[in-house]
């Protein structure tokens, strides 16, 4: 079981969560390659290891969050906001 | 003491001399007749465990059941021996010791029908080609509805896979009701209204599949190396050339991966980024029981599927956890989802005990489909991203890569698995749930 730290509702049950993904992908500009835009909703860089991912709080607040847990030992360091990065954040 | 007048020879300059290749003979009941009045002396290891040559025409990363199959069809059929298999812990460990052992073809895409059929056709004459007990158990598969949209859905699937020569045959509640006496067709939530079977489908015992792929490998010439990790990928002016392990570098003119699970972070040594994310997928076994189930059984109105093993064991699953993980484990949210679809279904089921509960790493897709395809590498061949449907499609996934490795062009029936059907819009979306992984 996961224990989600929800900056506004307190540590919660995944339960309480949907998964939306990973969180690292940006949009391309509107005017992107196919390339960009292959990449964008397909390719995954799916790490054994740190991965930012997003989570819907549905059972709660009801807001998207920004996720940082390890993909082996699910240990969650840092949750934030859609627009923040973690403190070693990458962005693709 | 005299020295020795000649020099030593260094030991590394002298040939590697081939490893001992012991053939285990043919298994008969002659035979085993014959052993039990012999003490049981005669038999011999199944497969040779080989230590690493400096260089292959092929090297096959991963010995679970794609990559065996993939090596026991490249030898026998293909006449590529020249092959290694390179596993990182010992054989068949992986999935292929963590599945729920469910074979079937029943599915919507036409590509995927003509696929999975290819696979089950194989499955029905495996032991004879193997000489090798599977246990082949063509019990009959049966996926039961609950709505009458989800009747309407299931029919148009069944004629789809008639259409193809598939079985598939429509199931009344009664019908239902006499063949799973289990089964609360009027459980207060999701009522049961029918069935479709496939009676071809069935349960095939997974180890046996690894090691008898695995001797059949091992007699026609390939290397089994177990222990061996790849721990990279090298390439030269952009083709493969062979891989690093820790066992040291071995040539290759064709390396194909076939670590599902791991997909991601083998094809991240060569440079690339697969349409795959890795999640975990749990399983259950419970205490053995007397025989009271004879089909594998499938819940419509949640992710839930069981059969009776032949210990007596129930073997079941559902979904997986939902989320990326490669931690061979599964969480409590989804025991108890599992189960709860358990006691609804089959209330008999509330008070026996489970005995053990496994997890193991899935490729999942973008599209829920497997990945059977050369790679932007050159001597690079990818076979992956089954999801959880790797283990029924073994010797289809095994034959189709064989054909891949050796002919350089896809087979038939795997061709709609290629790696470009992302970039040209062409995915295999067999539940249409689209590019989230976590929901097929």
């Amino acid at each position: 079981m996961l224990r989600i730290p929800c900056p506004w509702c307190g540590t919660r049950d995944e339960v309480e969560f949907r998964y939306r993904g990973d969180a690292t992908r940006s949009r391309p500009a509107a005017d992107g390659t196919l390339e960009e835009f292959t990449a964008y909703v397909y390719a995954r860089e799916n790490p054994l290891g740190w991965h930012l991912e997003w989570w819907l709080h549905v059972g709660g607040c009801r807001r998207l969050l920004k996720v940082e847990r390890h993909t082996l030992s699910h240990e969650i360091r840092w949750v934030g906001t859609p627009e923040a990065l973690p403190p070693d954040g990458k962005v693709s | 003491m005299m020295r020795s007048p000649m020099p030593s020879q260094p030991r590394s300059a002298a040939p590697a001399s081939p490893p001992e290749r012991t053939s285990s003979g043919r298994y008969s009941l002659w035979r085993l007749l014959r052993e039990g009045l012999r003490g049981q002396r005669g038999w011999s290891r199944a497969w040779t465990k080989a230590a690493p040559r400096p260089r292959y025409r092929v090297v096959l990363v991963g010995a679970g059941g794609h990559g065996l199959a993939t090596a026991y069809y490249l030898a026998t059929r293909y006449g590529i021996s020249d092959v290694a298999v390179l596993e990182r812990g010992p054989l068949g460990l992986g999935n292929v010791a963590r599945n729920t052992t469910i074979i079937r073809s029943n599915y919507f895409q036409p590509a995927n029908v003509r696929f999975y059929e290819f696979s089950l056709k194989l499955w029905e004459s495996l032991e004879r080609t193997l000489n090798f007990n599977a246990m082949v158990s063509q019990r009959g598969t049966l996926n039961l509805f609950h709505t009458e949209a989800q009747r309407d859905l299931l029919t148009r699937r069944a004629n789809l896979m008639r259409l193809e020569g598939v079985d598939a045959e429509a199931l009344s509640p009664q019908a239902v009701k006499a063949l799973v006496p289990l089964v609360d067709l009027d459980n207060g939530r999701f009522p049961v209204l029918g069935g479709f079977l496939q009676p071809r489908g069935g349960t095939v015992r997974h180890d046996a599949v690894a090691w008898g792929y695995a001797r059949g490998a091992s007699e026609a010439g390939v290397d089994i190396v177990e222990h061996c990790a790849v721990t990279g990928i090298r390439r030269e002016g952009g083709r493969v050339v062979g891989v690093e392990t820790s066992r040291g570098f071995v040539a290759a003119d064709v390396v194909c991966l076939a670590v599902a699970g791991y997909s991601s972070e083998l094809a991240r040594m060569a440079g690339l980024e697969l349409p795959i994310e890795t999640h975990v997928l749990q399983a259950f076994v419970t205490e053995g029981l007397k025989p009271l189930l004879d089909v594998v059984l499938t819940y419509g109105a949640g992710h839930f599927y069981i059969s009776q093993s032949d210990k007596g064991g129930l073997v079941f699953g559902g979904a997986i956890d939902g989320y990326n993980s490669y931690g061979q484990r599964g969480t409590l949210p989804m025991v108890e989802e599992v189960t709860a679809a358990a006691v609804t279904l089959l209330p008999a089921l509330a008070r026996v005990k489970v005995l053990r509960q496994w997890g193991g790493v899935m490729d999942m897709t973008m599209d829920g489909s497997p990945i059977i395809s050369k790679t932007p590498l050159a001597g690079l061949i990818l076979n992956g991203g089954w999801c959880y449907g790797g283990f029924k499609a073994i010797p289809a996934g095994g034959f189709t890569t064989a054909h891949l490795i050796a002919h350089g062009t896809p087979h038939p029936v795997a061709a709609h698995l290629d790696l470009g059907r992302f970039a040209a819009g062409r995915t295999v979306d067999e539940r249409g749930d689209g590019p989230y992984p976590w929901l097929h």
